[in-house]
């Protein structure tokens, strides 16, 4: 009887960070559904097959860890610096210049939301002095817009996802605005403390988490600190692919920001004045992390091919292809790295 | 995962040249490719130097650029980190925010 030869199995991980046995065939299966499915979603060019190549190639091998070439190297901003457990937070950033050889470090408090960091603004803005005096790295203040936190019972504002079921498109839409007002004040109050003290630049991270308000704000914010420092780096990282659309009709220089995608969401970052763009693609747990690359790269590609400004993409536990788990292992971590740098050409992560 | 991103694709920081690249993204929204070959200019090196720890130990004490103190590797005589700053600053041609606040706050 003829015995047909098995096609090896390889070992590469899932979207959770699991281990599991794929044959060359079913990566190079999930790498065409996943970049497919992002480009039917985002109406977008799937990727060519020599990227599709590019990418089996990474992904379709036993190494446990893997690399860029030497010399094409890019800048590690990293938001959410350190581990908060070692030492004070100081020493964190220390820790990350020295041993990790980080290229920026962040400041940053564990309740990340410029409204929390408000309160505590002169104790940051102490620290960031300290940091200053002990780094030679450029050193961000970083936080999240958070626009929830300013909806009932958190904040003063009437909660808009409350009103919303019942009808109240109206009044769900003034709550966001009249919140959105707030959150633009409070970036610009903890962005003018942390600039006193000696920031080099201020993070928006994680924006958009509360749909089109909370970019509007970041977006508006971001502006009005470009007005009055020209030099300062300024950031917007981004929650998710897609700009939900909790207001539905909000718009930044004329243009409706619900539904944007990456290539759509530079465009605003870079009108407002950003220095670094920060797309974010979330991961399904469920499907392969080729499936997951393909997806990611196929989404931001529009926006890195267009940029005028650096683009940093999010790559860390749940975005950018890097499995969503406490500890990212090395070998899906740095396949998520060398695809990102070699096909999309990006600046940064 | 920070350290698996920085040994995969990472620039170094200030083990080579990746915080003064990230100044000229930060400072005049230089993409990449030209940020390294501003820097590179300024310091009279190639891009792919820029990465290299060894080259970049010699041009970072030869410019007053601050160097990394590990057991081994102390620089006492050396700019220290508001120091090497000053002179970032200068080579780069760009304001360093700490930089300017400490001239106002020491009336220098």
């Amino acid at each position: 009887m003829e015995v047909m030869p098995l096609e090896p199995k390889i070992p590469t991980r899932m979207g959770d960070g699991s281990l599991v046995e794929m044959t060359r065939s079913e990566i190079k299966a999930d790498l065409e559904a996943g970049t497919q499915l992002a480009a039917k979603k985002a109406k977008v060019p799937e990727l060519t097959q020599e990227e599709l190549d590019h990418l089996l190639d990474i992904y379709a091998s036993a190494a446990r860890f893997t690399a860029v070439d030497i010399g094409d190297e890019v800048v590690m901003s990293n938001d959410g610096t350190g581990t908060k457990h070692i030492g004070n937070r100081v020493q964190d950033l220390q820790s990350y210049e020295t041993l990790l050889g980080i290229d920026m470090v962040e400041l940053w408090q564990a309740d990340y939301s410029y409204k929390a960091v408000k309160t505590n603004v002169a104790h940051e803005g102490q620290s960031m002095k300290i940091a200053q005096a002990l780094l030679t790295n450029p050193v961000q203040y970083g936080a999240m817009p958070d626009l929830g936190r300013y909806s009932k019972p958190d904040g003063p504002i009437p909660n808009w996802s409350e009103l919303l079921p019942m009808g109240k498109i109206a009044e769900a839409r003034d709550a966001q605005v009249e919140a959105c007002e707030m959150l633009v004040e409070d970036i610009d109050f903890v962005a003018d403390a942390m600039i006193e003290a000696g920031a080099d630049g201020i993070d928006m991270d994680t924006t958009g988490a509360a749909g089109d308000a909370d970019f509007l704000a970041a977006l508006t914010a971001c502006r009005k600190l470009r007005d009055k420092y020209p030099w300062l780096g300024i950031e917007i990282g981004m929650a998710a692919e897609f700009v939900l659309g909790m207001h539905g009709q909000l718009e930044f220089d004329g243009e409706r920001l619900a539904g944007m995608w990456p290539k759509d969401q530079l465009r605003m970052v870079q009108a407002a004045g950003a220095s670094i763009y920060g797309p974010a693609v979330n991961i399904n747990t469920g499907k392969s992390t080729a499936w997951n690359i393909a997806r990611a790269i196929t989404f931001i590609k529009p926006a890195a091919e267009i940029a005028e400004i650096p683009v940093h993409v999010n790559v860390g536990m749940g975005v950018g292809g890097v499995p969503t788990c406490l500890f990212p292992p090395a070998d899906a971590t740095s396949r998520a790295s060398k695809a990102f740098v070699e096909i999309l050409k990006i600046d940064g992560y | 995962m920070e350290g698996a991103h920085t040994q995969a694709s990472g620039m170094g920081g200030m083990r080579a040249a990746g915080d003064l690249v990230a100044r000229m993204q930060m400072t005049r929204r230089m993409r990449l490719k030209e940020a390294k070959e501003y820097v590179a200019g300024k310091l009279g090196c190639g891009t792919r130097d820029l990465s290299d720890p060894v080259a970049m130990e010699l041009l970072r004490q030869e410019h007053g650029l601050g160097l990394l103190t590990m057991t081994s590797s102390t620089h006492p005589a050396e700019p220290g980190m508001m120091e090497a700053k000053f002179n970032i600053s200068k080579l780069l041609d760009i304001p360093i925010n700490c930089v300017e606040r400490f001239k106002e706050r020491a009336r220098l």
